[in-house]
């Protein structure tokens, strides 16, 4: 029994470096092969077409597109993401500080919405078709059925433009007190929150009433159990595969959140670069943007199902 | 205060997806003695189970206790808060359930779901509860009591869990213990074992039990007096004795008849048996099996080993075992559905391909397949009409008004009213959804049938009128059929010729009208266990010795 | 089927039970799709008439809901823009479902190796962020409305296809398919006659949802200034171009994204309360 465990893993790891190489397949020709010459792009329409013939040499634009694949994914490995055609500089160092920035803005957001989610959803199932159940689900339900803009536009106009307690659209100073901090991080982060629990809560507590069903919980209420106990004995040891599940998927609600909030809010970070980078259509930079989100992506939705793999009783 | 449990005009009622409530228990009296036990008999839908649960203060979501009085050791139930109920179950009322299989936590050990009892109510420290669920083990006859609580559900067998949930209700102590049909989901075999275990802890330790079940033999070996339900009503309460001997009630009598099919009637096919005639089916070391073919060329895990059997034209064959056995994997090899891995068939004079897929249309229509349940069997989204006029199209061509009159005539073949055409299955019972199920397959107009268990979601009642269709049929159609059952009392009312299956191996055959007595030691065991409506049988059986041989 | 309907509407009607939230979300997801049919009847202005001499104009009669950043009438702008939004959203939701229901119950009949196959190149899609992918190929193709319809069901069609294959495979191990199977059907009338008319409830279910999904992408893009093009505008690019009138809290910005909110929460909540078939025999 113990000895299928890991090879439910490797498995899984297998999996997930398929669909890494589809992935990444998809994303270079999605950008690369789609019309639109890349040499004219970078040269303007003014350009004579020796120098366009010298360019595409130069990139290997003449060479086969799967060849062309190879050097890419080749360099990806090394390291070497490319070179900016927007101002030449290596994409590698325009990405570096921005991806910190990102990654602090979903770690900070993470923080506090997995417990604070978590809590909502499991204590909605518990005291399921009670008026706080109502309130949370009706709520969940508005949040989810609005895109990530009007949330943060809605944040704005409640604590900018009517509490006046945050600046609206201004991220520009600096971040040198913990005041300064907490302003130049909570609309983001609350916009985020708001987005990513909602998923959570809603899935939790589906995952925990769906248990709550099962004849081993009625076996447990007619033993004499407590609904508390009912709820943390019996229905969470079991509920645990499909909640983290639902944790890391709405954690993959981030990649998607944090492209309309970092825009809107003005934020310095990898999604802004990527929109950016999509207006001056820089390729090398939105191809490795695109790895980047898509790799995040993988390992949260790898990790859901690895944590259900570990906490399946019967593969124990 | 006389009664240890005193039901008075006990009502329950259930809610329709309309909102509206109807009632499904109607005014139930019942007083249980301490240390009695008394069966719930009835079949599905009857309220047997609802009305026994009542007893915990507990009816099931969807459903309300509106009426009446439960009175358990001076608490009544009903009028009782949530709190006070919870106290009392599992320490003056426990319960078994009918699938201990899914009433295990999957992520908890054994010790920890058996002992939780005593953890809720902070009876004893949890020492000395663990000894005294090993000594509940102990007296349950479970094997390696002192290491099986260590283990978690998956890992024991189905008869194990069912004697651990047994113990799971027992170690509170309480005065009344209610078994929820324990021993439906069971092998025959095992059955007995179990419901000696049972009887013989319960008698120990005094406790009163009620005991659901639909099977009148079972409950003959363990209860002192019987209740029969239909439609949530008491139709008749007596002793065991009376009820078995001298039963009032009409459906009291159509149960007993049930009992006892018709076994007659076969002689003039056994005639035909003995005549030398070409078989219409034949195998010849089939072997069939799940899972990826390993280098021997055969699958990972064989179901059906080098079987060989014969079915001659006109008459039936039965294939008895227990579930396990291969006798369904041995089914679909011969419907074409798990290609065979070995052997041959040899159908109608001609070979048959392994897989259906390469058989032709005529091979297909002349061997149909009839399964267990009908629920799964008919399409939910379509009408009778539809389901029985897709075979008439698709086999024989017809459309329009010979299409019509033929739905009409396969109605009227398997007695279902046409009003009937148009419905679709869910607003049909279970033995109408079963005929329905039949008539499809007559509608391909086959030589031979094969039926998979397709009396054993049904109520006694309604598969001996099954059986009875099928035999009728078979004398008007010159049928063949293949009959693969556990029940060895079906087997023994239709067939001419018995296989009993044991480990994918056909270990005996067994030609019922030649008053053969099984040989095999499996086969004397699994004969010997089935049991009868004498109330004696489970304290005089003696099969320990078929059980070692076996083993 | 055919008998039992046609006892009158009144009996049809009493065998559902109709819920309050379910027919105030019903009304409102039917008024929007009234206002995209006959939007240049009920639009009191053209779109691109400046009608204000302000801009962010404040709601009053004749103006009704403000004006916007360049003085045009809000109200108008918002009934064409419904146009946009539910059309192009419309047009995808229905390629993404039809592809991924087909290429789903296909897969879960034939099972083996094109089922393997076609399973993990759509989740390996799936595992693409939707708006990253949006992005991508707006670089690399621009926007257009085609492309946007094109792009938006290609995004959506592996989440309809997981569905609706998750549906059949459950379906395709009943005895029925089984029955069905050894009769010897073909593969369409396996997957159109026997598994589609069990699944079909879900799958507008799923539809809906689906459709609310790309409600929020294709407002989302247009937000971003990559969907809907002007001298177009769908609610999110209305959004967009008047997001300078936030710190006034102008209409012109606040309508657009209540827009978007009703009609995306009428959908789940009606969803959420459809009406139920009463199983109610013991009735009859």
């Amino acid at each position: 029994m113990t000895t299928r465990v890991p090879s439910l893993i490797l498995g899984r790891l297998f999996i997930a470096l398929v669909t890494l190489t589809i992935v990444s397949f998809a994303v270079f020709f999605a950008t690369t092969l789609l019309p639109g010459d890349t040499a004219t792009i970078l040269l303007g329409q003014a350009a004579t077409p020796e120098a366009i013939a010298g360019l595409r040499t130069a990139m290997h634009l003449d060479e086969p597109a799967l060849l062309r694949f190879f050097y890419w994914i080749g360099g990806l490995f090394q390291g070497d993401l490319g070179t900016s055609y927007a101002n030449h500089m290596p994409v590698a160092t325009l990405i570096g500080g921005r991806l910190l920035n990102t990654l602090k803005l979903a770690g900070l957001t993470t923080l506090i919405s997995v417990p604070l989610a978590l809590t909502l959803g499991i204590t909605a199932a518990m005291w399921r078709r009670t008026l706080y159940d109502r309130v949370v689900t009706i709520a969940t339900i508005g949040i989810i059925s609005v895109p990530e803009f009007v949330l943060a536009t809605l944040a704005v106009l409640v604590f900018a433009v009517y509490l006046k307690w945050l600046p609206a659209l201004s991220f520009t100073y600096q971040v040198d007190s913990f005041s300064g901090l907490l302003r130049a991080y909570a609309m983001p982060v609350i916009t985020l929150t708001f987005g990513v629990s909602a998923q959570m809560i809603r899935m939790s507590r589906a995952a925990v009433i769906e248990t709550l069903n099962t004849p081993y919980v009625e076996m447990a209420l007619l033993k004499g159990a407590s609904r508390p106990r009912l709820v943390l004995r019996h229905a969470l040891p079991n509920a645990l595969g499909p909640i983290s599940n639902a944790v890391a998927l709405s954690l993959s609600y981030l990649v998607g959140g944090v492209i309309i909030v970092e825009t809107i809010f003005n934020y310095p970070g990898i999604a802004k670069l990527m929109v950016d980078a999509v207006s001056t259509r820089d390729l090398p930079l939105i191809q490795s943007c695109a790895m980047i989100f898509c790799v995040g992506y993988l390992i949260l939705i790898t990790a859901a199902d690895i944590v259900a793999i570990l906490s399946n009783p019967r593969l124990r | 205060m006389t009664n240890l449990v005193e039901i008075r005009d006990l009502t329950v009622e259930a809610t329709t997806d309309s909102g509206r409530w109807i009632q499904i228990l109607k005014g139930i009296d019942l007083d249980i003695a301490a240390g009695e036990t008394v069966a719930f008999i009835g079949e599905s839908g009857s309220g047997k189970t609802t009305a026994a649960m009542t007893l915990l203060g507990y009816a099931r979501p969807g459903c309300r206790i509106s009426g009446g009085t439960v009175r358990v050791d001076g608490h009544d139930m009903v009028t009782l808060s949530e709190k006070q109920r919870a106290a009392l179950r599992g320490t003056v009322v426990a319960y078994v359930p009918q699938s201990a299989a899914a009433a295990f936590n999957p992520a908890a050990t054994i010790m920890d779901q058996v002992i939780e009892v005593t953890r809720i109510h902070q009876l004893m420290p949890p020492d000395e509860a663990r000894r005294r669920a090993v000594a509940l083990f102990r007296a349950l006859s479970l094997p390696n009591p002192d290491s099986i609580g260590d283990r978690y559900p998956h890992q024991v067998s189905g008869g194990q869990l069912q004697r651990l949930a047994a113990a799971m209700a027992l170690i509170g102590d309480p005065k009344v213990v209610i078994f929820d049909e324990p021993t439906t989901a069971l092998d025959v075999t095992t059955q007995v074992e179990v419901l000696r275990a049972f009887k013989a802890v319960t008698a120990r330790r005094q406790i009163a039990c009620v005991y659901v079940s639909h099977d009148l033999a079972v409950v003959a070996q363990i209860a002192d007096r019987i209740m029969v339900l239909r439609n949530g009503a008491v139709q008749e309460i007596g002793s065991v004795d009376d009820i078995l001997k001298r039963p009032t009630h009409p459906y009291t009598r159509e149960l007993l008849h049930a009992f006892h099919p018709d076994t007659g009637g076969r002689v003039a096919a056994a005639a035909a048996f003995a005549t030398d005639t070409a078989p219409l089916l034949e195998i010849k070391t089939l072997s069939a099996g799940y899972g990826p073919p390993q280098s021997n060329g055969q699958p990972l895990a064989l179901a059906v080993k080098g079987v060989s059997l014969q079915v001659k034209r006109g008459t039936n064959l039965g294939i008895i075992g227990e579930s396990g056995c291969g006798k369904s994997t041995l089914a679909r090899a011969i419907a074409g559905i798990l290609p065979a891995c070995n052997g041959d068939i040899q159908f109608d004079g001609r070979e048959l391909w392994h897989s259906a897929r390469q058989r032709s249309r005529e091979q297909l229509r002349d061997l149909q397949i009839v399964f267990q349940h009908a629920d799964t069997a008919l399409n939910p989204a379509k009408s009778i009409e539809d389901i029985l006029g897709r075979p008439l199209t698709f086999y024989h061509g017809l459309r329009g008004k010979a299409r019509d009159a033929r739905i009409d005539a396969l109605m009227d073949m398997v007695r279902l009213p046409r009003a009937l055409r148009h419905r679709l299955p869910a607003e049909l019972s279970g033995g109408q959804k079963q005929r329905v199920n039949f008539a499809r397959a007559l509608a391909a107009e086959p030589k031979l049938i094969l039926c998979d268990e397709i009396t054993s979601a049904l109520d006694t009642v309604v598969a001996s009128t099954i059986i009875d269709l099928l035999k009728e049929l078979q004398r008007e159609l010159g049928l063949s059929y293949v009959f693969i059952s556990h029940d060895l009392s079906v087997i023994e009312a239709i067939c001419d010729e018995i296989i009993v299956m044991y480990r994918g191996q056909a270990v005996e055959t067994i030609i019922p009208s030649a008053r053969q007595q099984p040989q095999h030691p499996y086969s004397k065991l699994l004969f010997s266990s089935v049991p009868k409506l004498d109330p004696t049988w489970l304290d005089t059986l003696d099969i320990d010795a078929d059980r070692m041989r076996v083993a | 089927m055919k008998t039992h309907t046609s006892t009158g509407s009144l009996a049809t009607w009493s065998g559902y039970r109709i819920n309050p939230v379910g027919l105030v979300s019903f009304c409102v997801v039917l008024l929007w799709a009234l206002v995209a049919l006959f939007a240049p009847y009920i639009a009191p202005h053209s779109v691109g008439d400046m009608v204000d001499l302000d801009y962010f104009g404040p709601m009053r009669p004749g103006l009704w809901l403000g004006s916007d950043y360049l003085g045009r009438d809000m109200l108008s702008r918002i009934i064409y823009g419904t146009r946009y939004t539910v059309g192009i959203s419309l047009a995808a939701v229905s390629i993404a479902c039809f592809t991924g229901v087909v290429l789903g119950m296909t897969s879960a009949v034939l099972r083996g190796p094109v089922d393997m196959v076609v399973s993990r190149v759509l989740d390996a899609m799936n595992s693409i962020p939707s708006k990253l992918f949006g992005l991508m190929v707006v670089a690399a193709v621009g926007s257009s409305i085609p492309v946007l319809i094109l792009t938006l069901s290609v995004i959506y069609v592996p989440g309809a296809y997981r569905f609706s294959r998750s549906l059949a495979v459950n379906i395709d191990t009943m005895d029925f398919i089984m029955v069905a199977r050894i009769r010897g059907e073909s593969l369409p009338y396996l997957i159109g006659s026997e598994i589609l008319p069990n699944i079909v409830g879900p799958v507008l279910a799923d539809l809906g949802l689906r459709f609310v999904f790309i409600v929020l992408l294709l407002s989302g893009l247009s937000f971003l200034g990559l969907g809907v093009q002007p001298p177009y505008a769908d609610w999110g690019a209305l959004v967009r171009e008047n997001i300078g009138g936030l710190p006034f809290a102008a209409p012109a910005v606040i309508v657009p994204s209540l827009a978007i909110a009703t009609l995306t929460i009428s959908v789940n909540l009606l969803i959420d309360n459809l009406p139920q078939k009463i199983r109610d025999r013991s009735a009859s």
